[in-house]
């Protein structure tokens, strides 16, 4: 009898916290751990910060997270995945402190949407850059960057026109909607491109470095700390895709990883952004894990793409 | 525990066993409204969702569905999402094409030929297919099936025959057990009559036992096709997202769901490309609706 209760009370309270677990998420910044002692002598940081979006600043959000937290036992930090498009929308909506993005919410929340950008404060943390990669086999090792439009927009459809063997191309693009992608058309090919037929669109930057490498005539491009022996970098006009010559301006194809928040931060979520600016994570973490330290970079790009020194 | 609560019965206002029936009916009309508030939430978010394309971004329905260009960030945005559709279709009746034959096999050598040992180690392993991971699938093809097409046939070793093949495996477990338990509930005296006639086993199967069960197998091979139409992971590896008809089995091309898992992430809640995202969820809602209305008929011709 008491058992057949039991059940009964715990069905209901599974559909009441299933009915709450919506609602949870959006107070997310609850004072936690205030019975903790304070060793460090600064007043102690408590909270919950969600930071959601850019799968490609995942990896570094999440590592530096943990050692945040490791010195700062008050705060809690989750991080997610998602997509930036999931982040700006998350963190626009009040659902998560951090938006985590490739690219500028501006050039995300567009037309309608606008509005939505507005509250939001960027927080540059780092810098992704970004390499065309082609099969071993191509027998290229620079392309100019009207030779690269042509390819991307499919003037050009064998590797033999751009001075390679005869071959033909296969693109292994992005989704359109991929920030990645729109880093590239922007900073690279400067202008818009739509999904070829017959080309190939992968989102995620293992499954390209697969395919370029694998494909024959294959195209493509990955960021910096996804490159290795199975696939051949190429030149953008000459130059050389590297930390250096994306430091000192002369290879354009990089981007700003942004983490955004909803006006001005609470008290822990600044302190966690302030950190990750510190040397001791840009030139540790940030380096170990293939992007470029945005400290160090003696250029620096607005919104409109307006690049100053 | 126990105790107190076997003495307190005796002063209960009820019968025990009366209560107990309306604990259970309690307790099942619970789980029942809990289930069907869930299906109805789910219907009612992905289709008002799917629907403010048209009402909201004023996109044309007939557009969406015939339309042969898919350039939602283009100016201006174009959603034409019969590639999807087509590609949706191709591979999961492929898919299903493969694997059909081979899990009817599988079911009538596990049941007619060697019941032994087919149900005792046959079974299984291909039971276990179904709790292998999707991601697994997807990367086992586009490390083993995609370069073997590759080699094989011209084209790039992606598209509707690869993503057919990583499907046609995922989907044999569902075919083969409902396949299996339709031919295990066929009444033993049919096939003793047919024997006694002088039948062989072939030919008891093939003029017996198939046509009596086809309307089970058939359904097996229905939910086998929803299953693999809503697939998503797995295929998006080895298909290649272009949104365009292919014009050989490898070439790259897209399917519903692998177009939204591409962008569901990366887009804004709200804007047009989300929202059209939704539509094709609603597409493929409403074929996940129709594939469990021909499985219904089917089994109503099954129990005639």
């Amino acid at each position: 009898m008491k058992k057949m209760l039991l059940l009964v009370v715990a069905v209901m309270l599974t559909i009441g916290l299933a009915a709450c677990g919506s609602s949870n998420n959006a107070n997310n910044s609850t004072n936690q751990g205030a019975g903790e002692t304070n060793n460090g002598g600064a007043e102690e940081l408590s909270g919950s910060i969600l930071a959601v979006g850019s799968t490609a600043l995942q990896p570094l959000v999440d590592q530096v997270s943990k050692k945040f937290m490791e010195t700062n036992p008050g705060v809690t930090i989750q991080v997610q995945g998602g997509g930036s498009g999931t982040g700006l929308t998350q963190v626009a909506g009040g659902q998560a402190q951090i938006g985590n993005s490739d690219i500028f919410a501006e050039e995300k929340f567009k037309d309608a949407d606008a509005a939505l950008a507005e509250g939001l404060v960027d927080h540059q943390v780092a810098v992704v850059a970004m390499s065309t990669v082609v099969n071993k086999d191509v027998g290229i090792d620079s392309l100019t960057k009207q030779q690269l439009v042509d390819i991307f927009t499919g003037k050009v459809t064998n590797w033999k026109d751009v001075g390679g063997v005869d071959e033909k191309i296969t693109i292994i693009n992005r989704p359109s909607s991929s920030g990645t992608r729109k880093t590239f058309e922007t900073y690279a090919l400067g202008t818009k491109t739509e999904d070829l037929q017959g080309s190939i669109q992968e989102d995620s930057s293992g499954t390209v470095k697969k395919l370029v490498g694998e494909t024959p005539g294959a195209i493509g491009y990955l960021a910096l700390s996804y490159l290795d022996d199975s696939v051949k970098t190429v030149k953008y006009d000459g130059v050389e895709a590297s930390e250096a010559t994306v430091i000192d301006g002369s290879y354009p194809v990089w981007a700003y990883e942004h983490m955004y928040t909803k006006g001005e931060p609470d008290a822990a979520t600044a302190a966690f952004l302030a950190y990750m600016l510190t040397d001791e994570v840009q030139n540790a973490d940030v380096t170990e894990l293939g992007y470029i330290p945005v400290n160090k970079m003696q250029v620096k790009r607005d919104v409109d793409g307006n690049v100053t020194k | 525990m126990e105790q107190p609560a076997v003495k307190g019965q005796k002063v209960a206002f009820v019968k025990p066993h009366v209560r107990e029936e309306w604990i259970g009916r309690i307790y099942t009309t619970l789980c029942i409204l809990f289930l069907i508030v869930t299906i109805v939430a789910i219907v009612y978010f992905v289709a008002s969702k799917g629907l403010s394309t048209f009402f909201k971004n004023g996109v044309n329905i007939g557009d969406l569905l015939t339309g042969l260009k898919w350039n939602p960030e283009g100016e201006p945005p174009l959603f034409g999402a019969l590639p999807f559709i087509f590609g949706s279709f191709s591979t999961s009746l492929l898919a299903a094409l493969i694997a059909a034959p081979l899990g009817c096999c599988a079911a009538i050598f596990m049941t007619q030929i060697m019941p032994g040992v087919g149900r005792k180690y046959l079974q299984p392993v291909i039971e276990l297919l179904a709790g292998i991971p999707s991601v697994v699938y997807g990367f086992v093809g586009l490390s083993v099936i995609v370069p073997m097409l590759r080699a094989i046939f011209p084209g790039q070793g992606i598209g509707i025959m690869a993503g057919s093949l990583v499907l046609a495996v995922m989907i044999l477990p569902t075919i083969t057990t409902i396949a299996t338990d339709a031919l295990a509930a066929l009444p033993s005296g049919l096939k003793e009559g047919s024997f006694a006639l002088g039948a062989t086993r072939w030919q008891t199967i093939y003029r017996i036992v198939i046509p009596t069960t086809l309307p089970a197998l058939l359904t097996g091979v229905v939910l086998g096709m929803s299953r693999a139409f809503g697939e998503a992971l797995a295929v998006q590896m080895v298909i290649g997202n272009a949104p365009h008809i292919p014009r050989s089995l490898f070439e790259s091309t897209s399917t519903l769901t692998s177009a939204i898992t591409l962008s569901m992430g990366n887009t804004i809640t709200g804007s047009a490309h989300n929202n059209a995202l939704w539509s094709l969820a609603l597409i493929l809602l409403t074929m996940t609706f129709i594939f469990v209305f021909i499985v219904r008929v089917l089994e109503r011709r099954n129990h005639r």
